[in-house]
This record gives structure tokens, sequence and C-alpha cells, in this order.
């Protein structure tokens, strides 16, 4: 793409801004906001990633996802407020599910060991952890407080925490899980994956595109189980104390 | 001869960053009777139970069960052998005989079909009802199978926390007969939050007048006839009406 043809696309930007004030919409201030952080953000990124690509240095790589863990933490957090100790927790699930997916990507050959393949992939993974990781934290606070009562009964039964909590626990699994699965059963019908599609544009054959994409979705799909799963048994301990009582 | 105590509290204190529920509460549930307790709303008599269960622990004083200190227990056997019926009757979901099992299933064991029968007719439910949505039945229904859940864990010691309030007079009886057959044959110790001065002087041979987060009164359950403390009178009074 050209310089000129990027800056013809600003059209797109010029339409909602000019609908925004017929409207009176009162979104022109972050409509202009949203499309200078974004071409600030995405340039920064590009020759960040085109400086790691050309270097093939291991230590960028580990920088680059270390800066990702650190901003999905940054983001996820604020979710979990009410869970103790969510920092270390939100990072020790996104060490391991970037771990455990390299893992198996870099050691059974799937993708290369190269910058150009483990950050893009890694981004993907670690944006949709977190992505995962609010939706959990969401439901997991709400199905708490919404099932105090069952929660006590269970205990006064003699219940420990872990059989009070799980009904709480299993549907927050679930709810936050389900919108991927969902979204992977009608994937190719409704719209195109934005990777396949900008792999499409820029010349690769679709077929290739396609076993990419592919590549992608199962490795969401490890995410979001991995990322909830992981997340609700270091996070529902911490709903308790240590005489088995539901904290406040 | 000094009769034993199933709970005996020392000046027992509960407070949260807001109010002080439970004032220094010293006293002594006696072992193998039904002791009432009654009072205003707001008094905190359902977080004595809370305490007594371990659902809660106390900010101050100590509280010992059967004469050994409540922190020495390990919560899981503590809460079997101090069982509480709750006054909101929560059903999980699922069937009634999925209800009934609850407290088996959380100690690894299975509820008997003959056993579930035994305990739905023992709190005066048809064995029909087993197999019914636990959600779609009654206030009263719920309460009769919240005790029996209860039973199921054997506990020696019974809080029971308004339990009667949602029912019409003849079920109330009925839980009121089925409560004194329980302490009578098996000799388990009952407490019993209730509303209801009638009931409490109908089942209880002891009582606990609980104002302001303290006891303001105690003895037999006669007392409740000739109260000498003023705001007890009033209450007395005022419920009696």
């Amino acid at each position: 793409m050209s310089a000129l043809a990027l800056i013809l696309t600003l059209i797109f930007v010029l339409i909602p801004l000019f609908l925004s004030k017929t409207l009176q919409l009162g979104l022109e201030k972050d409509t202009l906001i949203a499309t200078v952080r974004s071409i600030i953000q995405l340039f920064a990124v590009g020759y960040v990633l085109q400086f790691i690509f050309d270097s093939e240095n291991i230590l960028y790589i580990f920088l680059m996802v270390a800066l990702m863990i650190g901003a999905a933490v940054q983001n996820a957090r604020k979710k979990g407020a009410s869970i103790r100790g969510i920092t270390w927790k939100l990072v020790l699930t996104f060490v391991v599910i970037e771990v455990l997916t390299q893992g198996i990507l870099l050691g059974l050959h799937i993708t290369p060991a190269t910058a150009q393949y483990i950050i893009p992939l890694s981004g993907m993974v670690i944006g949709n952890s977190m992505v995962l990781g609010i939706l959990f934290l969401n439901r997991f606070t709400s199905e708490v407080s919404s099932r105090r009562e069952e929660t006590e009964l269970i205990l006064s039964l003699g219940g420990t925490p872990k059989q009070a909590i799980q009904h709480s626990l299993l549907a927050s699994i679930k709810a936050s899980t389900i919108p991927t699965i969902e979204s992977q059963k009608t994937i190719g019908l409704v719209q195109l994956p934005g990777m396949m599609s900008g792999q499409i544009i820029a010349g690769a054959d679709p077929l290739q595109a396609v076993m990419f994409q592919l590549l992608i979705l199962f490795l969401l799909l490890t995410t979001a189980i991995v990322t909830s799963t992981m997340l609700g048994f270091l996070s529902y301990p911490t709903k308790f104390n240590e005489r088995m009582q539901v904290i406040d | 001869m000094i009769q034993q105590a199933a709970i005996t509290l020392q000046e027992v204190v509960y407070e949260t960053e807001e109010n002080k529920i439970i004032c220094g509460i010293t006293g002594r549930f006696t072992k193998g009777k039904i002791t009432a307790i009654i009072g205003p709303s707001g008094a905190g008599k359902t977080t004595l139970f809370r305490l007594c269960n371990g659902l809660l622990s106390p900010s101050g004083g100590n509280i010992l069960i059967n004469g050994k200190e409540i922190l020495t227990f390990d919560p899981v056997s503590l809460r079997r052998h101090v069982g509480i019926v709750l006054q909101q009757a929560t059903m999980l979901e699922g069937s009634v005989r999925d209800n009934l099992a609850l407290p088996l299933q959380l100690d690894g064991k299975e509820l008997t079909d003959d056993e579930a029968q035994r305990m739905i007719q023992l709190v005066g439910l048809d064995p029909d009802i087993l197999d019914r949505n636990s959600r779609d039945l009654s206030g009263g229904q719920k309460q009769k199978v919240s005790i029996a859940r209860t039973l199921l864990n054997e506990p020696e010691i019974l809080l029971l926390d308004e339990i009667t309030s949602s029912l019409d007079r003849v079920s109330r009886q009925d839980i009121e007969k089925l409560i004194e057959w329980i302490n009578r044959e098996t000799g388990t110790t009952v407490i019993w939050i209730t509303h209801n001065l009638e009931q409490a002087k109908s089942v209880a041979e002891e009582v606990w007048v609980m104002i302001d987060g303290r006891i303001a009164e105690a003895g037999p359950i006669e007392m409740l006839d000739h109260p000498e403390n003023d705001d007890v009178k009033h209450f007395v009074m005022e419920e009696g009406k």
C-alpha cells in the first residue's frame, strides 16, 4: 500500500466525524483520539517489530512478550480487584499460557522459531487470554455474590470451600469459554477472520491462510479454557479464610 | 447436680467494621435440652448461631463446644457436629432427593432410597415429593426438606433459626412434635430461635431473651411469665399482644 493510499483511508475517519457532528452524537473528540492513538501505536509497534525481526536476538523476543504480559495484566487486574493477589495470579496464568502454547508450537515444529512467528502468535494468545480473564473475573465475582446463600449452606452442612464454591466456579469457567466456542462455529460463514483476510489481501495463498487461521482458532480454544480454569482455581481460595468462612 | 453444657459462651463479642452485633455474651446451653432464644429483630440471634456453627468467628471471647474450645475443632467436623437449619431454607438446583443427599455427598457417601424415604416421612412429607424439583416446593415444604437435610448429618447440637415462621399452624405443630421427638429419642441438644412466645413455652425448657446483642435475661422457660428485666417485660408484653 502506498503512502497516498494510506492517507486516503482517512476518508473512513471523516465519515464518522461528519455523522457525529451532524447528529450531535458528541463522538468527535473520542474518534480523533482513537485515530491518532491507533496511528502512533501501530507505527511504533511496526518499527519495533521490524527492529526485532532484523536483529533476530532472542532477548528482544522475550522483552516483547514480557511487555505484552505486563500490559495484559494491567488491563485485567482492575476487574479482579476484589481477589487478593490478582496481579500475580494473572501473571502466572499468562506465563503458563504462553509457555504451553509456544512450547507445543515450537516443540512440535508447527511454526518456525523466529520472531516473525513467535511475536504475533504470542500477541494473539496473550490478548485473548486477557479478554477471557476479564470475562471470567466479571462472571466469577457476580456468581460468588449471587450464590452467597448456597455457598454458606454447603459450608454449614460440612462442605469444604472447594465444594461450596464449585458451582460458581464451574459456571464462570463455562460462561467465559462459551463465546470462544460459539464464535468458532460460525467462522467463515458470517465473516472472514481478520488475520486470514489480512494474509489474503497481502497476496498469500487462501488455503495457506486458512491453515494458519485454523492454527489460531485451535490455539485460542486452549487459551480460553486454560485461562478460565487457571484463574478460577487460583482465585477461589481467596474467597475463604483458614476457618473455611466466606470473606466479604 | 450441675448439668453439662453443650455450648458455653465466655464474653463473646462479634463486631463488623460498622457495628457491634454481639456485645460480650456469657452463658451456657444445657446439654440434651431444648433452649429457646427470643428477642427483637437485630438482637444478634442469627449471628450467635453462625458463631456457634463456625460460619463466623468471634472478634473476642471464647466459645466452647462440649467443653472444648471451638478453634480446636476442624471446621468441617464442627459444622457436622453443630447442625444449623437456616431461616431462608435455601434449596440447591435439582430434585428434593439431590438436596437431601447433599450432606452425605459432601462426605463422600451416598443416600440410599430407604434412607431418603425414611427422612422425608420423618419430617411429615410424602415420599412422592423426592423426585420433584426442589425450587417448585412451597415455603413450608422447603423448610421441612431443609430440616431433614441437616438431620442427615446426625448433629449432636441442632440450631434452628426461625424454622416455622413460614409454616401454617398444622405444619408448625408437626415440626414442633418432630423436634421434641428428636430431642427425647436421641438426646440432641436443640437451640431454637423463634419469634413465637407460645412456641417457645410449649417446646423449650430454658430460654434466653436477647436484646441489642446482649442476654437481657435467661433462665427456665417459666421466667417468661414473670420477667425481671424491664426490656424483657416490655418485649414479652408486645409479643404477647
